[in-house]
């Protein structure tokens, strides 16, 4: 597109001219993306990892059941406190029955937030702020 | 041959009466200081020798400290050895009471929401009472996280709060869901077997299948309890770590 106004040489040796700063900017943005990529991908996989590592090590790696009850048990704490919670608002304030749908809703929101922090999925707020995972 | 029958709470004998109500010593009560003299007979016993080179007990005792040592180090950090007693034994008392629920003819401390309860809740308060004295109401920030816009932050922190609260009670869910789990599905299992048993031959023969089944559950059993009680302390370490480091 630039080279046809940019300079008058031949059309496919002189097309690298700006192009190629442009291309090189582009590629040097790719990789420095690519490199913040990798290395949040590192610390979510390390803090995983050491999750996994710290709550089930090899012999209780084995049992799903406890993993499947832990994780389950997670989600359901969180909807009934959201849903105690909105009951007892409701029950004080007689706002019956707002407080329980927004505090259930609220409940199942931090239910799915628990369990997602338990699966290793989303690291702690501390750790993406801080960088590297706090218990090395 | 009801499965529900093994949870049942007996009294033994009454110790006397409070405010209108009741003070019994019961079955469960039993098996708790059961629980508490077998851990202090492995630690007191097992430390008594003091050798250079351990002798099985003594081993075992020091295996026991190193775990949770390196548990409560990797998980809260060299601040967070002030709770290692706690954490110890919280330990100790679910791991000991477990394993002796699992021999027939026991009685299962942890498989009544009661006590996990009375566990989780001590662990919370802690949890708080610590906190809120160490950071003073910078433990707040625990419920604030960084960089988040301020349109979304009163959600955010209301779902952070409700997030928190549900904290014993899913402390307090898993341990007990697991252990009633587990014993209930046990008891049906073995009960099978003496109802095919009765069948005559044919039934004897069947019975062969749900009493490898039983042995098996049994095995798993032992498994479940030994890593409930090591989630329940390993949780116990991380809550922990948000009195010792508020930070967020």
């Amino acid at each position: 597109m630039a080279n046809g106004t940019h300079d008058g040489g031949s059309d496919h040796d002189g097309a690298p001219g700006k192009p190629l700063s442009d291309d090189a900017a582009l590629s040097a943005r790719l990789g420095r993306l690519d490199q913040r990529l990798s290395s949040l991908k590192d610390t979510r996989k390390s803090k995983a990892d050491t999750d996994e590592r710290q709550e089930q090590d090899a012999s209780a790696r084995a049992s799903a059941l406890a993993r499947g009850f832990r994780l389950s048990s997670e989600l359901v704490a969180g909807v009934a406190v959201g849903a105690a919670i909105g009951w007892g608002f409701d029950y004080l304030l007689s706002t019956s029955p707002w407080g329980l749908i927004v505090f259930f809703l609220l409940g199942f929101a931090a239910g799915v937030v628990n369990l997602m922090r338990v699966a290793g999925v989303v690291p702690d707020v501390q750790d993406r702020v801080k960088g590297p995972p706090r218990d090395q | 041959m009801d499965p529900i029958h093994q949870f049942e709470i007996k009294n033994l004998f009454t110790i006397g009466t409070f405010g209108g109500h009741e003070i019994a010593f019961t079955n469960s009560a039993a098996y708790m200081v059961l629980a508490v003299v077998l851990t202090a007979a492995l630690m007191l016993g097992g430390t008594a020798g003091r050798r250079l080179v351990p002798s099985r007990m003594q081993s075992m005792a020091e295996l026991s400290y190193e775990f949770i040592a390196d548990m409560l180090r990797s998980t809260a950090g060299e601040h967070g050895m002030k709770f290692f007693p706690l954490v110890f034994t919280i330990f100790m008392f679910v791991f000991v009471s477990n394993i002796v629920g699992i021999i027939p003819y026991t009685f299962t401390v942890s498989s009544h929401i009661i006590v996990t309860v009375a566990l989780a809740l001590l662990v919370f308060l802690t949890v708080i009472i610590y906190g809120l004295y160490k950071n003073g109401l910078k433990f707040f920030k625990l419920f604030v996280p960084h960089g988040i816009p301020m349109v979304i932050l009163p959600l955010v922190v209301a779902i952070e709060i409700i997030s928190f609260l549900s904290r014993p009670v899913s402390h307090s869910v898993r341990l007990f869901a697991n252990m009633l789990a587990g014993h209930i599905t046990l008891k049906v299992f073995a009960s099978f077997i003496t109802m095919l048993g009765a069948l005559g031959i044919a039934g004897i023969a069947g019975a062969v299948l749900p009493l490898a089944l039983t042995i098996a559950l049994t095995a798993l059993e032992l498994l479940v309890a030994a890593l409930q009680a090591y989630v329940f302390a390993i949780l116990t370490c991380i809550y922990l770590n948000d009195a010792i480091h508020p930070g967020h």
